[in-house]
């Protein structure tokens, strides 16, 4: 069945919520969101070489520091990359 | 102890002046010593906002060059006792003044007043860098808008490189029409993204346009802006306020009546 239109439409809100996490993540870094993409690739790459991933839904984000305004300034990479299979290499 | 306060945001128009205004008029009603102080140098608005312009004689910029004693450049506020503005200068850019004069000039006037609130101009150059430069703690206003957040998390960033721990975030303009519509973000959406503590949120209030326009801080009134910046204020003394729940606040009555209009429901 299909939904109708308004069923599937994000709300306005949800899109600027999407927007702005995405962007921030560049911004915070101060590099653009294709570098950004290209780590993400690199990375997948590398892993695959051990495992088989879901490269297809791997995030990548940056933090300035783990909690804001405490502790240590440097900012963090954090990769989330689910893996499909601990043993087999694609 | 004086505590002093930097209002900014990074992007315009979201209500730096107007909160400045009025968290300054609130605090000095609740019996505290009170300066504001304008430093958007060439761009002077806190003075008209506050319905002082017709008082000024020296400016900030004098002050710092010395054309004048601090006492002298000070306007007294007739309608509360306590409150004091620090005009800006209207015709220098931000270079005339660096961030040692003012943090010379805010540390005079910290023994003489307990809260000093700083109107921060819009951008990150020079003037951001004065106003910034002598605060201990930091309000940041956003409206729930994709422009003006991300300019404000470009502000925390900033802060944050500066030492600053107490980062406080406004959220004005809520329209919570507009957030039951699913066309706006949640104030819960904001504080997410942003990541810091959020001392109020204002709603979208013609008052404030009505306010401004007859030079009079609305600050404790019966409008739901007076009132949201009143509970910002009891916060910033220290107060638990809870955020009040508008649906339930506004009357059986007005809802039959239907005086008040609908962008007026939610929490202040």
């Amino acid at each position: 069945m299909r939904l109708p239109n308004f069923l599937k439409r994000k709300s306005s809100r949800e899109v600027a919520k999407d927007r702005l996490k995405i962007l921030l993540i560049s911004d915070r870094v101060n590099c653009s969101p294709e570098v950004l993409d290209m780590i993400k690739q690199d990375i997948a790459k590398v892993i695959s070489r051990y495992m088989m991933i879901d490269a297809e839904n791997m995030e990548i984000q940056v933090s300035k520091s783990s909690s804001r305004g405490r502790g240590n300034k440097n900012p963090s990479l954090y990769a989330n990359v689910p893996i499909l299979d601990l043993h087999k290499i694609t | 102890m004086s505590e002093v306060i930097v209002v900014t945001s990074g992007k315009g128009g979201v209500g730096k002046t107007t909160t400045t205004a009025n968290v300054g008029t609130g605090l000095a009603a609740a019996g505290k010593k009170v300066v504001l102080i304008d430093t958007d140098i060439g761009l002077r608005n806190l003075d008209v906002v506050m319905g002082l312009e017709n008082r000024i004689v020296y400016n900030l910029v004098d002050v710092v060059e010395g054309s004048c004693r601090v006492k002298q450049a000070l306007i007294r506020d007739k309608r509360y006792a306590g409150l004091y503005l620090l005009p800006s200068a209207q015709t220098r850019d931000k270079t005339a003044v660096n961030e040692s004069q003012m943090k010379k000039l805010i540390d005079h006037l910290r023994d003489q007043f307990d809260y000093i609130l700083l109107d921060c101009p819009a951008g990150i150059e020079q003037g951001f860098k004065n106003a910034i430069a002598g605060a201990d703690r930091a309000l940041v206003v956003t409206t729930p808008e994709v422009s003006a957040i991300r300019d404000a998390d470009r502000i925390i960033g900033l802060l944050e490189a500066n030492a600053f721990e107490k980062i406080d975030l406004v959220i004005n303009r809520m329209r919570y029409d507009m957030v039951k519509r699913g066309d706006m973000m949640t104030v819960e959406d904001v504080v997410d993204i942003l990541s810091v503590g959020l001392i109020g949120v204002v709603p979208d209030d013609e008052n404030v346009v009505i306010a401004t326009n007859q030079g009079e801080p609305l600050v404790g009134n019966h409008t739901l802006a007076g009132r949201a910046y009143k509970n910002i204020c009891m916060r910033i003394l220290g107060q638990d306020i809870p955020y009040l729940d508008l649906d339930q606040s506004i009357s059986f009555w007005t809802r039959v009546t239907g005086i008040f209009h609908k962008s007026q429901e939610g929490r202040v």
